[in-house]
C-alpha cells in the first residue's frame, strides 16, 4: 500500500510538467484557468464580501446545478451556450427567491437562505442522477471540479487558429468584462456598498446595481464551476479579499493584490496537486487557506510586538 | 385546532402526491407490491433503513428548532461542510468504514471549524457570513483533496467514503442506526430536561444572565448536539444537504406556530413525514438518490404550508387583501353617496352619477364600475336614462341595506373625529385623514364604547349630523322635524 504522504521527488514536482512542449501547454493551460478564475473571483469577491454577501455567492452556485441540466434537457443539447444561460438563469431565480422570502415571509433570512439554495441543490442532484446517461456531468465533479480536464475539451479555433479549450476563452472574457465594469463603475460600487444613503443622495441606482452585480456574479460563478466545483467557487470569493484585507484598508490595493495572490493560488495549487496526487481546485484552495493563515499570523504578530513598544503618546 | 387540521391536510397532500408521482415511475401492480413491502416491514434491512430515517427525521427536526430560532442556520451549513475533513482523516486512521472512527474524526474536525469562526470573529474584523463563508469552503476543500488522495490509494473497502458526499441509504447498518438512535435520543433528552434554560437563553440572553445561567456552557452543549445530529445523518442525506433537514422542518413549523414547545414538535414530524415520504420514493424508483428526495419533500411540504396555511398563507393572505381592497372601495362609495345626499339636506332621495363622481373626484366610467358592484350586493338601485350617450345623468337611490351600511361607515367616520377631538385633544382639522383609515376597520363593540365615552353625541367636530341607530332603523332623516 502507498503511503498517505508521497515522498517529495523535486524534479517530478518541478522539473517534468515542463519537460516537453505538450506537457508544457497542457500545464500551462491549467496553471493559466486556475489564475483566471481565482482572479475574476476574486476581483468581484471583494465587493461581494464588503457587502456581506459572502453566502449569497454560496447560494447562487449551488442553486446553478438544475438550470445547467434544464439547459440540457430544453434545446437538447450539451452545448455550452444553453446551459450556460440554463445555469445563469437558474442562479437570478435562486437569488430572487431568496429575496422574495426574506422580504415577503416571516422566516428569518438566514433560514430563508439555506433552505432555498439546498432545495435547488437536491432538485440539481436528483436531475443529474437521472440523466446520469445523457450528460458528461457527474455529480462528484460538481463538488470539487476537473480543471485538469479542461486541456482536454473542444478548442475555440478561428480558421486554423487555435485558441485554447473554450473554458478559457470563456474566463478570459468574463475577466475582461469584470475588470472594465470595475474600472467603470467603481465609484458606484464603493460607496454603494459602503454608504446607501449617501449613494441614494447622490442619485445612484442602489437596486440597478446591485442587481448588475448579482448578474455578474452570477456569470463569474457559472464560468468558474467546471473548473472548481460549486463549493469551492465560495472560497474563491473570499478568501483573496479577506486575506488582502489584512495588510491593506484601501479598496484599490485589495484589488490590486488579487493579482499576486491568484498566481500564487494557481502555481501553488497545481504543485501541491501534483505533489500530493490529489484534486487540483482542492488544492489551489488549501494554498488559499495557507496564505489566509500565514497572513493572520503575521498581522496578529506585527500587532503582538507594536503592542510591546512603548506608545507613541 | 386549526392547527391539527392544517397537520392532517398536509399529510393528505403529501400521500397523494407521492401517489402520483410513484405512479409516474411504475406501473400500478408493481407500485402496489412495493408499497406493500415498505410498509409492511417484514424484511429487516427495509425496517433498518425506515428506523434509521425516522429517528433521523426526529432528531433533525428537534435540532433544527433551535438552530432556526436562534438563527443558526448558515451556521449548521458550515458545520456540516467543515466535517468533512475529519470523516476522511477518520478513514484513513482506521483503515475502513468504520463508523466510530469517522465519527469522532468529524467531531474533531466540527469543534475546529466552530473554534475557528469564533477564533475569526474576536480577533479580525472579518464579518460573520465572510468567516463562515472562510471556513466552510477552506475545511471542506482539505477534505476534498484527502478525499481525492484516499481514491488513488488502495485501501480495501472505499467505496463507502463518497456516500458521504451525497448520502447513501442502501448501505445503513443495524449499528448506523443504532448510533441515529442514541443522537436523537440524547437530543430528545437534552430538551426534555432543560428546555426551560434553552428558551431563556435563546430569546433573552441578557435576563438569562441575569438570573445566573451559564449561557456559555448551554451554547456549547447545544453545538456539541448539533455536530453530533449532523454527522449522524450525513450517511443518509450527505454532507451538502443534511443542513436542509436542519432547516426547511423548523422553518416550516415556524410558520405555523410561536411557541416553542409546539414548533419542536412540529418540526419533528415534518422531518418525519420528510424522511419517510423521500426514503419511500427512492424506494419505488431503482436509481433515485435519497438524500435530495428527502429534501426535495420537505421542500414540497414547505411551499404547502407557506401558500395554503389558512392562517397566514401566501395565498389567503392575497385573498384577504383583495376582500379588503374591495371592501374599502365599497365603502368610500357609500360614504361619497351619503354625503351628497347630506348636501340636499335629505329633500331628495336620488342623485345623479356626475355628482358621485365630482365627490369621489373620478371619471364617470370609473364611478360606474364601482356602483355595478354595489348593485350587485343589493346596497343601490340605479336608474338607466334612455339615451346611453349620457351615463352620468343616470340616477341612483340607497336600499335599505344600502342606507343602514352608509349610515353606519358615515357614523363610525364622524365619532371617531370626535372621538379624537374630545378625548386625544387633536385639533378638529387634523382628525380626517386618521378617520378616514379607521372607520373601515371599527367593529360594534369599540362603536359602543366610543358612544358611551362620548355619551351619544349628535354632532361631529365640523357641526355635521352623526347619524344614530334610530336613523339607520328609520331608513331616512329629516333635519325639519328636529
Amino acid at each position: 500500500m502507498k503511503p498517505f504522504f508521497p515522498t517529495f521527488d523535486y524534479t517530478d514536482v518541478f522539473i517534468a510538467p515542463w519537460a516537453t512542449t505538450n506537457d508544457f501547454i497542457w500545464n500551462g493551460q491549467i496553471i493559466l484557468m486556475g489564475f483566471l478564475v481565482s482572479l475574476s473571483c476574486g476581483l468581484i469577491g471583494t465587493f461581494i464580501v464588503l457587502r456581506k454577501l459572502a453566502l449569497m455567492g454560496d447560494a447562487i452556485s449551488h442553486s446553478i446545478l438544475p438550470g445547467l441540466v434544464a439547459g440540457i434537457i430544453i434545446f437538447q443539447s450539451k452545448a455550452i451556450v444553453p446551459m450556460f444561460i440554463g445555469a445563469c438563469f437558474a442562479g437570478l431565480f435562486c437569488s430572487f427567491c431568496i429575496e422574495w422570502l426574506q422580504t415577503k415571509t416571516p422566516l428569518k433570512p438566514d433560514a430563508a437562505l439555506g433552505l432555498t439554495f439546498t432545495s435547488f441543490f437536491a432538485l440539481g442532484v436528483l436531475a443529474v442522477s437521472q440523466m446520469g446517461h445523457h450528460i458528461h456531468i457527474d455529480a462528484e465533479c460538481l463538488l470539487y471540479g476537473e480543471i485538469g480536464m479542461i486541456p482536454l475539451l473542444e478548442n475555440i479555433s478561428v480558421g486554423s487558429v487555435s485558441f485554447g479549450p473554450y473554458p478559457i476563452g470563456i474566463m478570459v472574457i468574463i475577466s475582461i468584462i469584470i475588470i472594465l465594469m470595475l474600472i467603470i463603475f467603481y465609484r458606484q460600487l464603493l460607496v454603494t456598498s459602503f454608504d446607501q444613503a449617501l449613494s441614494i443622495s447622490l442619485g445612484f441606482p442602489l437596486k440597478k446595481i446591485h442587481y448588475a452585480l448579482m448578474t455578474l456574479l452570477a456569470l463569474t460563478i457559472v464560468s468558474a464551476f467546471e473548473a472548481v466545483g460549486v463549493i469551492l467557487v465560495v472560497a474563491m470569493l473570499v478568501f483573496p479579499s479577506t486575506t488582502a484585507s489584512f495588510f491593506f484598508t484601501r479598496i484599490p490595493a485589495i484589488l490590486i493584490f488579487t493579482f499576486p495572490l491568484s498566481i500564487i493560488y494557481s502555481v501553488g495549487g497545481f504543485f501541491l496537486a501534483r505533489w500530493m496526487d490529489c484534486s487540483i481546485a482542492g488544492a489551489m484552495v488549501v494554498v488559499a487557506v495557507l496564505c489566509f493563515l500565514s497572513a493572520w499570523i503575521i498581522t496578529a504578530r506585527m500587532n503582538f510586538f507594536s503592542n510591546l513598544l512603548p506608545s507613541k503618546n | 385546532m386549526k392547527k391539527y387540521v392544517c397537520l392532517g391536510v398536509i399529510l393528505l397532500f403529501i400521500l397523494i402526491t407521492q401517489f402520483l408521482h410513484a405512479q409516474e415511475i411504475h406501473q400500478s401492480s408493481d407500485l402496489y407490491d412495493k408499497t406493500i413491502q415498505f410498509f409492511s416491514f417484514k424484511e429487516k434491512s427495509v425496517r433498518v433503513v425506515i428506523t434509521g430515517i425516522v429517528l433521523m427525521g426526529c432528531g433533525c427536526g428537534l435540532m433544527g428548532g433551535f438552530v432556526v430560532t436562534r438563527k443558526l442556520s448558515l451556521f449548521g451549513d458550515t458545520l456540516s461542510h467543515a466535517v468533512l475533513p475529519g470523516v476522511a482523516v477518520g478513514f484513513i486512521w482506521s483503515q475502513s468504514k468504520n463508523s466510530v472512527g469517522i465519527i469522532i474524526g468529524a467531531m474533531i474536525a466540527g469543534f475546529i471549524g466552530v473554534f475557528l469562526i469564533s477564533l475569526i470573529r474576536k480577533t479580525t474584523r472579518i464579518h460573520l457570513d465572510s468567516a463562515l463563508g472562510l471556513v466552510l469552503s477552506g475545511l471542506y476543500a482539505i477534505g476534498i483533496c484527502l478525499l481525492t488522495r484516499i481514491q488513488k490509494l488502495d485501501y480495501g473497502n472505499q467505496s463507502g467514503i463518497d456516500h458521504y458526499l451525497f448520502g447513501q441509504i442502501a448501505g445503513l447498518s443495524s449499528a448506523d442506526t443504532m448510533i441515529i438512535g442514541l443522537s436523537t435520543i440524547l437530543t430528545a433528552l437534552f430538551i426534555l430536561i432543560l428546555y426551560k434554560e434553552m428558551l431563556i437563553t435563546g430569546f433573552d440572553q441578557a435576563f438569562a444572565s441575569s438570573i445566573g445561567l451559564p449561557i456559555d456552557l448551554l451554547q456549547y452543549i447545544l453545538w456539541t448536539l448539533l455536530a453530533f445530529t449532523v454527522i449522524t445523518s450525513l450517511q443518509i442525506v450527505g454532507i451538502i444537504l443534511v443542513s436542509a433537514l436542519l432547516i426547511i422542518p423548523a422553518a416550516t413549523s415556524s410558520l405555523i406556530t410561536q411557541r416553542m414547545g409546539s414548533l419542536l414538535i412540529c418540526s419533528a414530524l415534518f422531518g418525519i413525514i420528510a424522511g419517510l415520504s423521500g426514503c419511500y420514493l427512492s424506494f419505488l424508483g431503482n436509481h433515485l438518490p435519497t438524500g435530495p428526495l428527502i429534501v426535495l419533500s420537505s421542500t414540497s411540504i414547505f411551499l404547502f404550508v407557506l401558500f395554503l396555511n389558512p392562517k397566514n398563507g401566501v395565498l389567503f393572505e392575497k385573498l384577504n387583501f383583495m376582500k379588503n381592497k374591495q371592501k374599502v372601495l365599497i365603502e368610500n362609495t357609500l360614504k361619497a353617496i351619503y354625503q351628497e345626499l347630506e348636501k340636499k339636506d335629505f329633500t331628495q332621495d336620488q342623485i345623479s352619477l356626475n355628482e358621485l363622481a365630482k365627490r369621489r373626484r373620478r371619471s364617470v366610467a370609473e364611478v360606474q364600475k364601482e356602483t355595478d358592484i354595489l348593485v350587485k350586493k343589493e346596497y343601490i338601485h340605479i336608474f338607466k336614462k334612455k339615451s346611453p350617450k349620457l351615463p352620468g345623468e343616470s340616477t341612483i337611490c340607497l336600499t335599505p341595506s344600502g342606507w343602514s351600511e352608509a349610515c353606519r361607515i358615515v357614523r363610525n367616520h364622524r365619532l371617531w373625529e370626535l372621538y379624537l377631538t374630545n378625548q386625544a385633544q387633536y385639533a378638529p382639522d387634523h382628525v380626517h385623514e386618521d378617520a378616514e383609515k379607521i372607520e373601515h376597520i371599527l367593529g360594534n363593540e369599540t362603536v359602543r364604547q366610543i358612544e358611551k365615552i362620548l355619551s351619544n353625541p349628535r354632532k361631529d367636530p365640523h357641526g355635521k349630523l352623526i347619524p344614530s341607530q334610530f336613523d339607520i332603523d328609520r331608513g331616512y332623516i329629516n333635519l325639519n322635524s328636529k
